[in-house]
This record gives structure tokens, sequence and C-alpha cells, in this order.
């Protein structure tokens, strides 16, 4: 399959801040439960493409990819994400999917520094699948020894009583990281809206970050490939890769290859309106995600129970990622 | 000159040292980091090992020519140049390691332009900057007065000596009680500054909260003792045994007086060592008590019981102690003690990295690269190698063409052939910069 074909693959931010400005969002938080905006009737097929995006992950996009055709390399394709009056109202006993993805509809009218993007990761449904790993693998089109999302297995008690714990670990987006203040060359930083960015550009490959942070969630890439040096060099690993509203050609040697990487939310999903790729695509929907400032949300209520657990808060690193146990 | 089997057969490894080096940068400059094994989970390895090193090497050898030339320790009066042309040495290797370290090495210029006061990365960049300026400037003030009287010599050595003046041609006694009131002021500037350098590339691990290993506030401390205790050695090594006049009784002396400082110098390192070894074991957190055990107990324990402990403390000091007066045996110990300190350096990186941080994770995710074992590649051995034969390359190098050994006389009796002079003058009869 054509490599820029193949869909969906959120293009740069700057791109994407453009459509938004030029076809602003309708409808403020409150508008969907006016009586106005419900008779505004659904078109029936914005309704499914909106309901294909969310329906999870790669699969919906390729599914979505045929009808975008030939598009230049860093033109936005793909189905666009559903706008917010496009979404069916909120009704009791929803999908968490369709909830949060009205959520971050939502948290996108906002001021980016009024948002607060967190994660919740249920410990209790996660199966150890590594469906979320593999997803953002692809999205991200990541190179071998960098994986944003592993997924810990831990082994607990002994032979016939046995039992074991799964933990998906993204970055943690820490309120107060230990990787930005050590960077030499201030390449890594918190944008407003809580998530902890790479410049690949500003990047001098020192790793001083990697050995700052005490979740392992920063990783190097060397400038492997897994099939470039094989006898069937596979073009999906030619393709560009697209983050921090760029996009990266690995194959020249440039960045991101000698750069430190790490997970971003799915930086460039949330600017086109998608939620994060391991969010869509649990099969247990273990992963939550949302607007932590918005106290309505999804997120904001779950990370508020008493049985939730964070890593290593002894550290003093406060981070927006809450396992429930 | 007349080559003697041992020279020419050391000649001969180098040679092949360095052109497998040579292999190894190559390497490194067309594949970039594709063939080391550091990497994802165990970010740091050789290279950062021998940088911390290397600059400890060259802090420490700066630290005591500033003996000589800030706290007047006259006995080692004719060894500053050769100390301060070492710290630059050194420095130079560690520079150019950690250089090659880097994921975007074109880059460094950013840390200059765009530093963050917040990172310790920042800070130890802006200091070795101004070391690396300063040992210059002093080594330069240290050579100025004996380059003059060296540019006359013929060939290579003369004309480097020339171009190294940079057109200063006073060469007379008053213009030596200046450049050594000069170094006065630059060494004095100097200490602070290297330990401050030194002492910053310690606290760069030590204020790393994620890594119990490295977070100890002994860090930049231990840093700085094993500076002087390996720079010291160098030193030790170097003077036993290319001093030009090895027949002076200075010499002895000298050599005598840099054995006593290199031991207790290591016997004060050996007292950090063991009051992190047992005060980690004896609390057994196991964050910070598995990485010394891995250290003492691991697949490589025998960097730390046969290099560090036998070959670099247990022998030297045994020679040391029980041949204080016969410089060739305390040059040897220097050696021993300065050639095994790369395993304690490599036993601050690695074992501070190889530990996962979180349970679980070195099974969570299978890649040649996300794993906890590190070795270094051949790639990495042979761009250390490099490292190290360029220093020493750079050594010899400095050893025949600039005045290294004790001052050149101020006024050149003229030779058989009109510009032959002795290539040293007895130290004894030497008038030196510090005659004041």
């Amino acid at each position: 399959m054509d490599g820029e074909d193949r869909g969906a693959k959120p293009p740069g931010a700057p791109s994407t801040q453009a459509r938004r400005v030029g076809r602003p969002l309708v409808g403020s938080p409150d508008e969907p439960s006016t009586p106005s905006s419900r008779r505004r009737s659904v078109d029936r097929r914005r309704f499914m493409a909106g309901l294909t995006t969310l329906a999870a992950g790669a699969m919906a996009q390729a599914v979505a990819a045929p009808a975008v055709g030939a598009a230049p390399a860093d033109a936005p394709v793909g189905a666009p994400a559903p706008r917010l009056a496009d979404l069916p109202p909120a009704r009791d006993g929803e999908a968490a999917l369709m909830r949060m993805q009205r959520e971050l509809q939502k948290a996108l009218q906002k001021p980016i520094e009024q948002r607060r993007w967190g994660m919740v990761i249920d410990l209790r449904k996660c199966v150890g699948c590594s469906a979320c790993t593999i997803a953002c693998k692809a999205e991200n089109r990541l190179p071998p020894g960098v994986v944003y999302r592993p997924v810990l297995e831990e082994e607990i008690g002994e032979y016939p009583n046995v039992t074991r714990r799964f933990m998906p670990r993204p970055c943690m987006q820490c309120e107060n990281p230990p990787c930005v203040p050590v960077c030499p060359v201030g390449a890594t930083y918190k944008r407003p809206d809580g998530i902890v960015e790479i410049n690949y550009e500003q990047c001098i490959g020192c790793r001083y970050c990697m050995t700052a942070c005490p979740y392992q969630a920063r990783v190097f890439d060397s400038g492997d490939f897994y099939t470039l040096d094989s006898p069937a060099p596979q073009p999906y690993e030619m393709l560009k890769t697209y983050e921090y509203g760029r996009s990266y050609d690995r194959t020249k040697h440039e960045s991101p290859v000698g750069n430190v990487r790490k997970c971003h939310f799915c930086l460039g999903r949330l600017d086109n309106g998608m939620l994060p790729e391991c969010v869509t695509s649990c099969i247990g929907v273990a992963t939550y995600f949302g607007d932590l400032n918005d106290e309505t949300s999804l997120v904001a209520e779950m990370s508020a129970s008493p049985n939730v657990h964070r890593l290593k808060e002894e550290l003093g690193t406060k981070p927006r990622v809450f396992y429930l146990m | 000159m007349k080559a003697r089997p041992l020279t020419v057969t050391l000649g001969a490894v180098w040679l092949v040292a360095f052109a497998a080096g040579l292999y190894g940068l190559t390497q490194r400059l067309l594949s970039g980091h594709e063939q080391a094994n550091y990497g994802s989970y165990v970010p740091w390895g050789l290279w950062v090992a021998q940088y911390i090193y290397f600059v400890g090497l060259s802090a420490g050898a700066f630290l005591l020519s500033s003996l000589i030339f800030v706290f007047g320790l006259k006995r080692l009066e004719p060894i500053g140049k050769l100390a301060l042309f070492t710290a630059t040495i050194t420095l130079c290797c560690a520079l150019l390691v950690i250089w090659l370290d880097l994921g975007h090495p074109f880059r460094f210029w950013k840390v200059y332009v765009n530093a963050q006061p917040t990172s310790m990365m920042a800070w130890m960049v802006w200091l070795y900057t101004a070391y690396f300026l300063l040992v210059v400037t002093e080594t330069w003030f240290a050579l100025r007065a004996d380059l003059v009287t060296w540019s006359r010599r013929p060939g290579l050595p003369g004309l480097i000596g020339r171009l190294l003046t940079f057109g200063s041609r006073d060469g007379s006694e008053g213009a030596r009680e200046r450049d050594h009131r000069v170094l006065r002021v630059l060494g004095t500037l100097g200490v602070p500054l290297a330990v401050a350098f030194h002492g910053g590339v310690g606290a760069l691990f030590g204020v790393l909260g994620a890594r119990p290993y490295w977070n100890t506030s002994l860090m930049p401390i231990m840093f700085l003792v094993g500076a002087l205790a390996s720079g010291g050695a160098l030193l030790t090594f170097v003077v036993a045994y290319f001093w030009p006049d090895q027949k002076a009784p200075a010499y002895r002396d000298m050599v005598a007086l840099l054995g006593k400082l290199t031991l207790g110098l290591l016997a004060f390192d050996l007292i950090l060592e063991w009051s992190e070894l047992s005060i980690n074991l004896y609390a057994s957190i196991p964050a910070h008590a598995e990485a010394f055990r891995s250290v003492l107990f691991g697949p490589f324990w025998w960097v730390f019981w046969i290099g560090h402990l036998a070959l670099g403390a247990a022998v030297p000091i045994a020679l040391l102690a029980l041949f204080p007066n016969r410089p060739k045996v305390v040059g040897l110990a220097g050696l021993l003690i300065a050639a095994t300190f790369i395993g304690v350096r490599l036993n601050i990186v690695v074992p501070g990295l190889i530990r996962p941080e979180l349970v679980g994770l070195e099974r969570a995710y299978t890649d040649l690269r996300l794993t906890f074992d590190y070795v270094p590649s051949q790639m990495e051995f042979l761009v250390g190698l490099f490292v190290v034969s360029f220093g020493v390359g750079l050594f010899f190098l400095g050893r025949w063409l600039l005045p290294l050994a004790a001052s050149e006389p101020a006024v050149l009796p003229p030779g058989p052939n009109g510009h032959e002079a002795p290539l040293y003058q007895p130290i004894a009869k030497e008038p030196t910069y510090a005659a004041r």
C-alpha cells in the first residue's frame, strides 16, 4: 500500500490549527444540551464518519483511507475528526469512548492553557494484550529500540497460586517533570496543557534527561530500521513520521535519529480532535483520557477515586497518569 | 636517535591501536549510533565513563600543578609545565569522547547559545570551556619563556616554537618573573574553577533523584578526590618514566614526593568508597544496595575486585609503601592506579543504569536495544581506543615539539654548529622562573 495514502495520520499542528481557525468548531460546551442545537439534525453521513473515527485506531483509519486519495506528504489526510456538534447528545450509559470524545472536543474549545490533559489506566481491566503498545508503534512509526508505551508485566505468587499484573507505562507527563530542568539546551519543556514536549531540532542527544526520568519513559533513537538492511526493505519504514506538528524523515539520518524520544499523548491526534491511539486501541477500554481541569470529565471523576495510585509519588513528580488498582 | 627494542615494540602497539581506533572512529562517523550498545535503557556507557575518567585526570593534574604555581611547592617546581600539559591533553581526550557520544555532535554549539541554567550539564559545559581556556593560557605562559629559547632550534620543534611564541621574544629573567606572576593569578583562578568543574561533573550525577545509586551528596567529593588520586598517579608515572634527566637528585625527590601525595589521595578515595559501599549495603534499601551488589558480585565483579582493588589499590599501595625511593617502581604504581581508574569510573556510570527503574520493564518489550545488559560494542571499544591513543600520541608529539621538561636556559650557549644546544640542562643548576 502506498505509504502516504495510509491515511488518518495526524499531520502537523500548524496545519491543524489553521484548519481550526478557518472552520471554527460549532457550539460552545453548553450548546449541545440546548433545544436549538438538538434540532439541528445531525447529518447522517457526518455522524457515521465521526463514529468511524471513534471506532478505534488503526483499523478504522485503514477503512477511511481509500476515500482520501493521493495527498501531498504534509497535507492532512484521513477522515476528519468529528466536530462537537456532530456527536450524538450525551446520554446515560453511553460508551466511555463516546463520552471522552465529546469531552475532548469540549476541551479543545478552551484556550490551551486552560486544558490539563491526563490519563487514567484501569489496571483491573488491563489484560496485557499490548495492543496499545503496538498501536502506538504504528501510529508514531517507531523504529527498533524506541517504544513509548510498553506494558510492564509482573508475576505475583508461586505456582499454582500465580497471578500476573500488567501495567502500561506511557510518559507520565509529570506536573513537576525531572527531565525538564536537566536539559542543557532547553529542548524539552512543558506545554501549557501539561504535555512534556521535545524539540527534536534543539535536542543535542546528550541523553541526560533519560537518566533523570524515574519512569524510563524516555528512549534514544539510535537510527536503526527494522528492514532497511534486509533483502526486502518495507515501504512503511521509509515513510515520514509526524510528531509535534512536524514531519520527519528518518531515512535521511536526521532528527529524530540521534534524539531522545517519548510519548506525547499523541499530540498530533489531539490537535485534530482525536483521542490518543492507545486509548482508542485498548480492547478492554482500560485507558481513559481527557481534561483534568474539566471536573465533569470522565478522567477527572476517575482520578478522584480512592483506589487511585500514581507511580513513585514520593519523588514529587506529580504524574498525570493515574492507575486504578 | 637510538631506538631500543622496547620503544619500537611500544611504538608498534601504539600504531596498531591508533589504526584500529581510526577504524572505530570511521564507523562512528559513518553509521552514527547504530553500532553502539548504549541506547534506550542504558543511555550512557563506556564513553561517558571515559569522559569522567579523562576530566578527572585533567582536573587532578591541574590541581597538582596549582600546588606549584599557587602554593609555591618548590620541590615540584620543575614538573609544573608537564602537569599543565598533561591536564590539557587529558581534557582534549575527554572533550573528544563526549563530543562523539552526543546524538547530534554538530549541535554542541547550542549549549553556548541556549544554555539552560537549571541544568548541571549546561553548567559543566560552561565550566569546562572556561577551564579549557584557562589551562591552555596557563600552559602557554608556563612555556612562553622556554619557547623563546626553543624557537632557535632547528627543524620542526624550532618552527613550532616560533609559531607558538606569537612574536614574544623576551626570554629574560624579568620576563620569566612576570610570567610567573601571571601563572600565580591564573592558577589561583584555576583552583576554584577546577574544583567547581569537576565537582560539577560529580553533581551532574548526584542531583538525579531518579537514580538512587548516584543520588548522594558524596558524589562531587568523590569525584574530586578520585580526580586528584588518578591525576596525581598519572603525573607520577609520567615524571618517573619520561623525565629527561633521571640522574639528578631532584628527580628522585620529585617522584618520591608525588608518590607520597598519590598514596595519601588514594587512601582518602578508598575511605570514601568504603563509606558509600558499607552504608548502602548495610541499609539494604534495594534501589540503593542492588547497584552496589552488582558492582561487587555482578557479572563484572572483576572490574572492582581485580581491576580496582587488587591492581589499582593493593599492589600500588604495597609498591608505594615498600619502595618509596625507587622512582621506576613508584612510577609503575602510578601507572597502575591511573590506568585502572577507568574501572572506578565505569563502576560509577554503568551500575547506576542497569537496574530497571520499574519492575518488569526489562521484560515488557522484546527488542535488542531495550535491554539492561550493557557491554560496550566493538565500535565503542575502538573509539575508546582511539581516544586513548590520540592522547598518548599528543603527549609524545608535545614531548618532541615543546619544551616540557625543566626550563630552557635563558641564553643559549653556542654549540659547535652555531645553534646546537644541550636538550636539557640539569635541574639543580637551572635558573627558573620561580627565582624570586
